[in-house]
């Protein structure tokens, strides 16, 4: 690869910064059953947010409505408002593929494309978008590379097939899969539940370093790791409302105040380990 | 207790072993007669086989006053016309096919997708002399002509329920997670399908083409109704032209010796060969790009 440490690092960083999310009566369906009720909650830019709740509360569904994954099933449809930096993006002249390029998902399991190489596992976002240029096609891999901090161990297997790298190696990936083509906020559904405690304490180091840049929002079974890396904590609660069961969001606030003082006994049974 | 269950497990393993006898004879039953024909095939068709009966175009036999066989000539143009039909038919029927199984398996849940399935099923397992009668009526009767390409046609209408329900089944096997990851980038479903989904199956979906072609290339019977045999080699579609299936069918009645009977196992020999060195061909094109 024609790079040089030179190259890249001569050009200045973009000073890009994260988005705000404010999501507004937010209601969730799959097919005529709701599954997450009137979330009202704002997603604050440069923070990590962290979404706990027991299995099932919805935490999934509703980080899929905040870059319209959630239609892509079928029968799914998402109700409300979502305004990014105070664009609705559910308005009816937004288009779903534009929102998904600012707001970017990582997987629970990392999807590598199982065809292609690592180079072009980052590489296809990028042309997919419209760019060619191979020197700038080069540029943005090596940059989308160092900033998820797997460049040094990649820059001599760029050609290989992504499935040849470990379970951590590969999430880095698709994490710098997904920051290549420079969204404003990052979505992680349970991004380290498949990676050992290693794996997982680089992939938290990384968020920490990405945030300078990006808004995200993390989904995790995992409380230690809400409490070690997020700013805010929303937790979710499966409530019985109209005789079903439907996912809520019964408290939303900074996270050192979820898990020292937290207001909702919900909140307190859930953390303390009483209940999911 | 104890002796009665002893007893009850002692019957139960012989039903197993009995059961499983079954299955090994029945299907030693199956495969003797297909060891039979492909030995007796590869036997009698291999020694048919020479640069001189690749090389040559058909002959009339005659009758020699020795009683020895005449020459009956080569098969040149009825590898060339096989080639052609049903290349030509894989043409017609690969887009049709391919893009009806893209829709049946990324957009196919409703009513009009069970019907499709269900009209491919029935296609399928129809005869084959069924989409030579539709072709023969609709293309051979309107315009009075018998073209190599109406043949195309008739073996395109077999093909196309084949690689349509391939290609479905294996794109299906692609994880939903490899959709996702595409689609979550921001790509438009449908580039999503065409350049992650559709290269993560290319080895399937070239083995259900396969398939289809092999089955195309043997088929005789929609050929009879559509295509004027043509003795020697041709090379344009709107035209009369030779094929292997049609030299078996026809050399058959003009045989006289039982030496002369062995250019119809060359022939055969030459039609399996053909399927199996394309399907050869595509494995090792594929294997590499995975
Ligand atoms: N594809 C789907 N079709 C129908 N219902 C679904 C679908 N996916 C999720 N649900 C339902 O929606 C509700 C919320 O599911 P969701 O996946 O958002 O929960 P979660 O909080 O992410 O759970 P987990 O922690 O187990 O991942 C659940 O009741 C679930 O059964
Ligand atoms: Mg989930």
């Amino acid at each position: 690869m024609a790079m040089t440490e030179a190259s890249v690092s001569a050009q200045p960083e973009a000073a890009k910064t994260g988005s705000q999310l404010e999501i507004k009566n937010l209601n969730a369906y799959y097919g005529p059953k709701l599954a997450v009720r009137d979330v009202t909650m704002t997603i604050h830019p440069n923070e990590i947010t962290a979404l706990i709740g027991p299995s099932g509360c919805g935490k999934s569904t509703l980080l899929r409505c905040l870059n319209r994954m959630h239609e892509a099933i079928l029968g799914a449809r998402a109700e409300g408002t979502v305004l990014l930096d105070g664009e609705d993006i559910y308005a009816q002249d937004i288009d779903a593929t534009l929102v998904r390029r600012r707001v970017g998902m990582v997987f629970q399991l990392p999807t590598p494309l199982r065809t292609r190489s690592v180079y072009e596992n980052i590489a296809i976002g990028l042309r997919l978008g419209g760019i060619k240029n191979k020197r700038t096609l080069d540029e943005i891999v090596e940059r989308s590379l160092r900033q998820a901090a797997l460049w040094d161990e990649v820059k001599d297997k760029l050609q290989q097939s992504g499935l040849a790298l470990s379970g951590g190696q590969q999430q880095r990936l698709c994490i710098a899969r997904a920051i290549a083509i420079e969204p404003d906020v990052l979505l992680m559904d349970e991004p380290c539940s498949a990676l050992d405690p290693v794996a997982t304490f680089r992939i938290e180091e990384l968020m920490i370093e990405l945030k300078k840049q990006f808004t995200i929002v993390i989904v995790t079974h995992n409380m230690q790791q809400a409490a070690r890396v997020s700013d805010r904590t929303g937790v979710f609660m499966v409530e019985r409302h109209d005789e079903k069961s439907v996912g809520e969001l019964v408290e939303y606030a900074p996270t050192g105040q979820i898990f020292t003082t937290p207001q909702d006994h919900r909140t307190e049974e859930y953390i303390t380990g009483r209940v999911g | 207790m104890k002796t009665l269950n002893m007893a009850r497990y002692r019957r139960r393993k012989l039903v197993d072993r009995i059961m499983r006898s079954m299955t090994v004879v029945a299907t030693l039953l199956a495969l003797i007669p297909l060891f039979l024909i492909l030995g007796y095939i590869v036997i009698q068709g291999a020694s048919a086989i020479s640069w001189h009966f690749l090389s040559t175009d058909y002959k009339v036999p005659e009758l020699s006053l020795d009683g020895s066989a005449s020459d009956v000539g080569g098969i040149r143009y009825a590898i060339i016309g096989t080639l052609l039909i049903a290349g030509t038919a894989t043409l017609i029927a690969l887009p049709i096919g391919l893009l009806a199984g893209i829709y049946l398996s990324e957009y196919g849940k409703g009513r009009f997708a069970s019907f499709v399935r269900f009209a491919t099923d029935v296609l399928s397992g129809s005869p084959s002399i069924i989409a030579g009668v539709v072709v023969y009526i609709v293309l051979v009767k309107t315009t009075k002509e018998k073209y190599a390409f109406y043949g195309s046609v008739a073996l395109a209408l077999l093909m196309i329920p084949i690689i349509v329900r391939t290609t479905e089944e294996i794109l299906k096997l692609v994880p939903q997670t490899v959709r996702e990851a595409a689609v979550a980038l921001g790509v438009p479903q449908w580039k999503a399908i065409l350049t992650v989904v559709l290269p993560a199956a290319t080895g399937g979906i070239l083995t259900g083409i396969m398939l289809a072609f092999a089955r195309a290339a043997g088929e005789t019977a929609p050929l009879i109704v559509t295509v004027f045999v043509s003795n020697s080699v041709e090379y344009n579609v709107f035209g009369s032209m030779g094929s292997l299936p049609m030299y078996i069918y026809r050399t058959l009645d003009e045989l006289t010796s039982p030496e002369q009977y062995k250019v119809l196992w060359g022939a055969a020999f030459v039609l399996t060969a053909l399927v199996l060195v394309v399907n050869i061909l595509v494995r090792v094109a594929t294997r590499r790009r995975v």
